[in-house]
């Protein structure tokens, strides 16, 4: 042991050294995950909100402003325009400067006063498809809504009491307020992980290869495990300062509390954190050129972790292919764990399946990188 | 010719020898795009369709299983699983094998037809934020319609037959109506891969020659600076056309984008794009001292910002107030609404000047700030 570890000391030190020489990238690798969580946790949210909205009212008189009153003073709709003329609403829509409009035929008030229906037209500029479709269904709860306290009413003058009639009751697990930090910052744990350790990992290496002192470490005494476990200790350290930063960050600043076992918790981020330098160091041994180690670990770690971890984008939508696919983002088993373990609060027994899956791919790299290594020495 | 733009033509073809010599870069170059662009296309899916709904019916009436056929027939829900207990429909959401579950109490059926409020539950899993609340407001639209239809059916039995007044919403959708969103986001992938691919090989390609000293060397030649960036950025912007045209048609054939625009406009305007991204490369390059560090700058203060900030996937409307404002200063963001309002609705110049103008002023300013801090890193 003591051998081991006075075989790696000098090489450690060394990583520290040279990093320690570059504080702008030591600085970005630290800094980087207080930016993103604050970006994440302030700007990003799913829930589409004041979508731009146009007005062309036809009718105007009391009833019509009623209604649209419900849009104007909801927050999912911002007003900006009162338009006369279809061709109005073409253009602004053309311009990007409203994205949904509610149109009021001149009928509006005398089918409603004669106890018929009245038709509205909901124009919604469809390119934007996600915000299209939650902006529409507000569009049309907002109008049932309308619609049912004029039935009540109607019932009213009846002389009977207007009902509902059903009493709607949802419940939501684990994040009821449906806040979209919740998701997310669990989520951006993985990715700042994959992103800083794979990238340093591959470009390290690489630049030592392109300098020529890989082959001077190569041919002192130290073996390539101590070699490669030399090089790498110093990025394990930053990446889990890194994971602390936003765990801490994110429980002051967006309430995102730990439901279950920080031990669980940090044996998950140590054994995502193996795997990426794994796969750094993988990519650097297919690699000479800082250029194209760096264009490959964008492709296989920056991408599959945003796009196919379900970080963003839920797994169970994408094509059967892609759900294959999805596999190879190491991330993916890691989310689940991590959004288990600090969302739900389950315990090893729910999650050991990604667990399982993390050690592998982490003992795979590693295992392949020092292979490939020793044939080189040798 | 001129001394000067012989000058630029022999570092142009330096560059492409250069370029050529490195066979992986120039694969990575032009493969990267087109990987990018398919997984992009595919995995960056906002739809939510055919979640698995399992049900529990406690009622089993006419009237209840009216009510269920009414989330059964859309396009979001799939009835996948019944059960008989509540306990057992928990199940099922918390191991994550259904995605909403529907809970209809005994009496359901007679509530109705009593005219009285009938109870029913749903529950969601609100891990995911995102699919939650885009199932929740299926749900609720269901519910409400049913609600009405409901209130519709008793004004026959109301005596005096007054009828009763109602507003029908009618839902128009333009320019996307199928609402698919590749349609939305495969024209911001070209947007972005545009931006990676330039931005990564510019900043790249300098501080490389940085890195080894043959930066020096030519700096001591009588070539000057202006014609030391031109021939360095023009096979670059070279590529960027190709990687335009590829990634075009990849939106257009293999995903089947409709492009209702311009070509030619988007390529002029694409034009003005890859000013900025030129721009910014050699900014980087200014900048970082190592490869490693212009693509971690380029990566953390550029590509993640941009993709977030842009309205690439997350709409700015949404975004405070602040933030919004960061946004104006994002190339991406103008170039989004030019790629997709020239795909979807067919925008000319006469909708898109403003963004033009706004490309423009960006990349003349970036581009002049970036070449004098070169020029300054030459002297």
């Amino acid at each position: 042991m003591t051998a081991m570890y006075r075989a790696l000391r000098p090489i450690i030190v060394k990583e520290f050294r040279q990093i320690r020489r570059d504080p702008t990238s030591l600085g970005m690798l630290l800094v980087l995950p207080a930016a993103m969580i604050i970006l994440v946790g302030y700007a990003l949210d799913f829930d589409v909100k004041h979508t731009p909205l146009a007005i062309y009212d036809q009718d105007r008189t009391v009833e019509s402003r009623a209604y649209l009153e419900k849009f104007i003073q909801s927050e999912y709709f911002d007003y900006r325009y009162d338009t006369h003329t279809y061709a109005e609403i073409e253009d602004h829509f053309l311009h990007g400067r409203a994205k949904i409009a509610v149109v009021i035929p001149v009928s509006f008030t005398r089918e409603l006063i004669a106890g018929r229906e009245a038709h509205v037209q909901i124009l919604v500029d469809g390119s934007d498809a996600n915000t299209a479709g939650q902006a529409l269904g507000t569009a049309v709860g907002l109008t049932a809504n309308y619609s049912s306290r004029l039935v009540a009413e109607a019932f009213a003058r009846r002389g009977r009491g207007g009902y509902a009639p059903i009493d709607f009751q949802p419940r939501i697990w684990y994040n009821p307020d449906l806040i979209s930090s919740k998701f997310l910052i669990p989520g951006l744990i993985g990715f700042i992980i994959v992103l800083t350790a794979v990238v340093s990992t591959s470009l390290t290496v690489v630049r030592e290869k392109e300098r020529g002192t890989m082959e001077q470490l190569m041919v002192s005494p130290l073996r390539p495990v101590q070699i490669i476990i030399g090089k790498t200790v110093p990025y394990l350290v930053i990446s889990l300062v890194a994971a602390t930063a936003i765990l801490i960050l994110g429980y002051l600043l967006f309430d995102v509390q730990i439901r279950g076992s920080l031990l669980l918790l940090y044996a998950a981020i140590g054994t995502i954190i193996v795997g990426a330098l794994g796969q750094g160091l993988l990519i650097s041994t297919i690699t000479d050129s800082q250029q194209v180690a760096f264009m490959i670990s964008v492709l296989s770690s920056l991408l599959p972790s945003f796009l196919l971890s379900g970080f963003i984008f839920p797994v169970a939508n994408m094509p059967v292919v892609l759900q294959v696919l999805s596999n190879l983002a190491v991330n993916k088993f890691f989310l689940v764990v991590v959004r288990g373990v600090m969302l739900k609060g389950v315990g090893f027994e729910a999650v050991w399946p990604q667990f399982l899956y993390m050690a592998v791919f982490a003992a795979a790299t590693l295992g392949i990188s020092v292979v490939r290594m020793q044939k080189r020495s040798a | 010719m001129t001394g000067g733009a012989r000058m630029v033509l022999h570092i142009v073809r330096k560059e492409f020898y250069q370029i050529r010599r490195d066979k992986r870069m120039l694969v990575v170059s032009i493969m990267a795009p087109v990987l990018q662009v398919l997984l992009l296309g595919y995995a960056a899916t906002t739809d939510i369709r055919n979640s698995t709904l399992v049900v529990c019916d406690m009622d089993r009436t006419a009237e209840s299983r009216a009510f269920v056929r009414r989330f059964t027939t859309t396009p979001y829900f799939i009835g996948k699983y019944a059960v008989d207990v509540p306990g057992e429909a928990d199940d099922y959401v918390e191991k994550a094998k259904a995605n909403i579950a529907l809970v209809i109490p005994a009496g359901f059926g007679r509530k109705e037809l009593a005219h009285k409020t009938a109870q029913v539950e749903v529950i969601l899993d609100g891990t995911d934020a995102n699919t939650a609340s885009v199932l929740l407001s299926y749900a609720t639209q269901i519910v409400a319609s049913h609600g009405q239809s409901v209130l519709a059916g008793v004004k026959t039995v109301m005596r005096g037959g007054e009828r009763i007044p109602r507003v029908v919403p009618e839902p128009r959708i333009w320019f996307n109506p199928d609402l698919l969103s590749s349609n939305f986001m495969v024209p911001g992938v070209v947007a972005l891969v545009l931006m990676i691919i330039t931005m990564t090989l510019t900043s790249l390609g300098i501080v490389k020659e940085k890195e080894i000293g043959t930066l020096e060397q030519l700096m001591v030649t009588p070539i000057k600076p202006y014609q030391l960036i031109l021939g360095k950025l023009l096979p670059f912007t070279l590529i960027g056309f190709v990687d335009v045209a590829i990634v075009l048609a990849v939106a257009r054939f293999w995903f089947e984008v409709p492009l209702v625009g311009s070509l030619p406009l988007l390529f002029g305007l694409s034009g003005l794009f890859i000013l900025t991204t030129l721009g910014l490369g050699l900014f980087i390059s200014t900048i970082a001292k190592s490869q490693q560090q212009a693509m971690l700058i380029a990566q953390f203060f550029f590509f993640m910002p941009f993709m977030f900030l842009s309205g690439f996937s997350f709409p700015i409307a949404n975004m405070p107030q602040v933030i919004q404002v960061v946004t104006y200063i994002i190339p991406l963001r103008y170039f989004l609404e030019i790629v997709r309002g020239i795909f979807l609705k067919g925008a000319g110049l006469a909708e898109l000047w403003p963004q033009a103008m706004a490309l423009l002023g960006l990349g003349l300013f970036i581009f002049s700030l970036a070449v004098s801090r070169f020029r300054k890193t030459l002297a």
